[in-house]
């Protein structure tokens, strides 16, 4: 696994978010203060949002 | 050539396609179906392949058609996903290919699922059409449990809940087999054990390696084969195939994934599932 050198703050609780080096956008983080799954929205600057909240037709 | 990967949640099967190809010195281009606007007719994305990834079913599905129409070779094609999309579908392609399935009725009114369940016997598995990671799974043990079921999904379910397919429940052992299938060639196959009938890996089920048998080959490649032929080339994508162990009537194949999930699979089996994936799809440009 990548080290983790990135923060960004939880949208929901306002708790620190450990980010991977190699985070893509898109990529989901868990909050692991309130259990909120976040969306990196944007890299530069690292921004998250929450993430869209799972539908019926997700999955394989 | 350009290489694309449709994707809106990038989960770790996707970032380890993306190292994939990396690691295979091609560079691919990251598109999120949720920012595709088409005008019909003037549509286009500047890839020559894509690879569809969309944790959205029916995002997943359109896209695939707009980017065909638009000439972009989709991998899975839209006529394979949509056939895997659709329980219904995969059920009548792998019937019609003589692929040993759990018997199955459909049934387009409550009264009509009541009497199809009473016909399959007690316990039967209703699921929905269009669904995966175990969700809305319903065993059901007895009449009792199929009228509250049945009045439930009526009642409460949307238009999809309103077709009711029905399934034998086999009697499995504690565990399913799910297999990987690129191309024609079944590259690996993992079991998913748990003492719930359910055994999805979303759903807690433990993985371990399933050795792939001549017979288990086989079968997987005709089961790929059966969803593929509507677009007329036999097997020609990246799918798993789940497969369960009926006490007599031995294996039998339960359904057919289109944008599978292989993250519990990689180091379970050691086969390099992600690099097998972008290889065929660098192949298939």
């Amino acid at each position: 696994m990548s080290s983790v050198t990135l923060t960004a703050e939880c949208v929901e609780c306002g708790a620190e978010i450990s980010v991977p080096a190699d985070v893509m956008q898109g990529e989901i983080l868990p909050c692991m203060d309130c259990g909120a799954e976040l969306e990196v929205i944007a890299l530069e600057p690292l921004t998250v949002d929450l993430a869209p909240v799972e539908m019926e037709d997700w999955g394989e | 050539m350009r290489v694309g990967i449709l994707c809106s949640r990038v989960r770790v099967e996707e970032k380890l396609l993306f190292a994939a190809f990396a690691a295979l010195g091609v560079t691919v281009e990251r598109f999120d179906e949720r920012q595709i606007t088409a005008r019909v007719g003037s549509f286009s994305l500047p890839v020559e392949v894509m690879l569809e990834r969309s944790v959205s079913t029916s995002a997943g599905l359109v896209a695939a058609q707009l980017l065909e129409a638009a000439g972009v070779r989709v991998i899975n094609s839209y006529a394979t996903a949509s056939v895997c999309a659709d329980k219904i579908r995969t059920t009548l392609a792998l019937d019609a290919a003589h692929i040993p399935q759990p018997r199955t009725e459909i049934a387009l009114s409550d009264e009509a699922a009541l009497a199809a369940i009473e016909r399959i016997g007690y316990p039967a598995v209703l699921k929905p059409v269009v669904g995966s990671w175990g969700r809305l799974l319903a065993r059901v043990n007895d009449r009792d449990a199929a009228e509250a079921l049945i009045e439930h999904k009526t009642v409460l379910g949307g238009v999809g809940h309103q077709i009711f397919y029905v399934q034998e429940y086999i009697e499995k052992p504690a565990r399913d087999i799910r297999a990987f299938v690129v191309g024609d060639e079944t590259i690996c196959a993992i079991y998913r054990s748990s003492p719930h009938w359910i055994t999805n890996t979303a759903r807690g089920g433990a993985a371990s390696n399933c050795p792939v048998t001549p017979e288990i080959a086989d079968l997987c490649s005709s089961a790929a084969r059966a969803v593929s032929a509507p677009n007329g080339g036999g097997a020609g994508g990246l799918l798993a195939i789940d497969l369960l162990e009926d006490p007599d009537r031995g294996f039998v194949v339960c359904e057919v994934n289109h944008t599978m999930e292989f993250r519990n699979s990689i180091d379970t089996t050691g086969v390099n599932i992600p690099e097998r994936m972008a290889q065929f799809v660098l192949e298939s440009a």
